[in-house]
């Protein structure tokens, strides 16, 4: 029985919680919003690496890295949430498989 | 096992399970609610790694803006959850293993040499004030740049959000102040040139007419 949490801990949560949001990204390929909270659930298990490298390499740099991560993450968002609210506004769906006007 | 495994073992958990069920959720409205789940217990294992400032903002801007928004979105857009949902176990195996090719990788590099038993300490001039002070010092001695471009972004994201969803409603009726104030006589009183209508004198009742255009 291991009885002290080390770093590696820490790190293999992140790295279930990121391999578990890129399943995400396949299974619901088709809905836009539940892929956009994939994308926000990956970016929380890189952060929580930095968080776990800051606290055990004693460096405050990882902390000031995740400041700007969520920074960043929370205007992706609105402006993704947005260009959703407008997408939908004009095609009356959200399903990824229908948004081929540019036959890519 | 101390108090330490025991309340990371909880918070981790709780984390899988939520991320699970963001994943796996039918409706979205329960995947955002699980998205929140997650967040929060993410933020108790911050907690854990004492950095306390980023834990509590990470509530207060995800679980209170973010999520808040996305929870907007998805009420206010009428998804067709059943033609979504189609086919939705029909990648299971690809992204399985995918995912599984990740976590043994992953594994592979973290068992090996990440297994620091105790934190380092933080430097002095550090370890002697508190995590947000801490924060502070850096971000606004050695950051400073970037936060002034972090806040040019969330600018940007502001600007961006409000143009992609503005759109003028053609059939409403305001008033316009600007024009009501700066109103003239002009404007409001029309002076219209009529021609005179002179009584002409009534002649005599010729008698000799009744075939000249009686009603002209």
């Amino acid at each position: 029985m291991i009885t002290t949490i080390t770093l590696g801990h820490f790190l293999s949560l992140g790295a279930i919680l990121f391999a578990m949001s890129v399943i995400g990204i396949f299974l619901n390929r088709k809905n836009l919003i539940v892929l956009l909270m994939c994308i926000e659930l990956m970016l929380l298990a890189v952060n929580l690496n930095f968080v776990a490298f800051s606290h055990y390499l004693g460096d405050m740099d990882g902390q000031v890295f995740v400041f700007f991560i969520l920074t960043v993450a929370a205007a992706e968002s609105a402006i993704g949430l947005a260009i959703l609210v407008t997408l939908f506004r004009n095609r009356q769906s959200i399903n990824v498989d229908e948004l081929d006007t540019l036959k890519g | 096992m101390d108090t330490f495994s025991l309340l990371f073992y909880t918070f981790a958990a709780v984390l899988v399970f939520a991320g699970f069920r963001v994943i796996t959720a039918k409706s979205p409205v329960s995947a955002a609610l699980h998205l929140v789940l997650a967040f929060f217990s993410a933020s108790c294992v911050w907690m854990l790694l004492q950095a306390e400032f980023l834990a509590i903002s990470l509530v207060l801007v995800y679980v209170g803006a973010v999520m808040v928004l996305f929870l907007f979105v998805v009420m206010m857009l009428d998804i067709n959850i059943d033609s979504i949902r189609q086919g939705f176990w029909k990648h299971f195996p690809l992204a399985g293993g995918i995912g599984a090719v990740i976590a043994v990788e992953m594994a592979f590099v973290l068992t090996r040499g990440f297994d620091l038993p105790s934190a380092k300490a933080f430097p002095p001039d550090v370890a002697k004030v508190p995590n947000a002070k801490a924060l502070g010092i850096e971000l606004f001695t050695h950051y400073l740049f970037p936060v002034q471009i972090a806040a040019v972004i969330l600018l940007v994201a502001i600007i961006a959000a409000i143009a992609l969803t503005l759109r003028k409603r053609k059939d409403s009726h305001f008033q316009k102040p600007s024009e009501q104030v700066r109103v003239k006589k002009g404007d409001r009183l029309r002076v219209v040139k009529l021609a005179p209508t002179i009584e002409a004198p009534v002649a005599p009742a010729a008698d000799a007419a009744p075939q000249n255009g009686g009603q002209a």
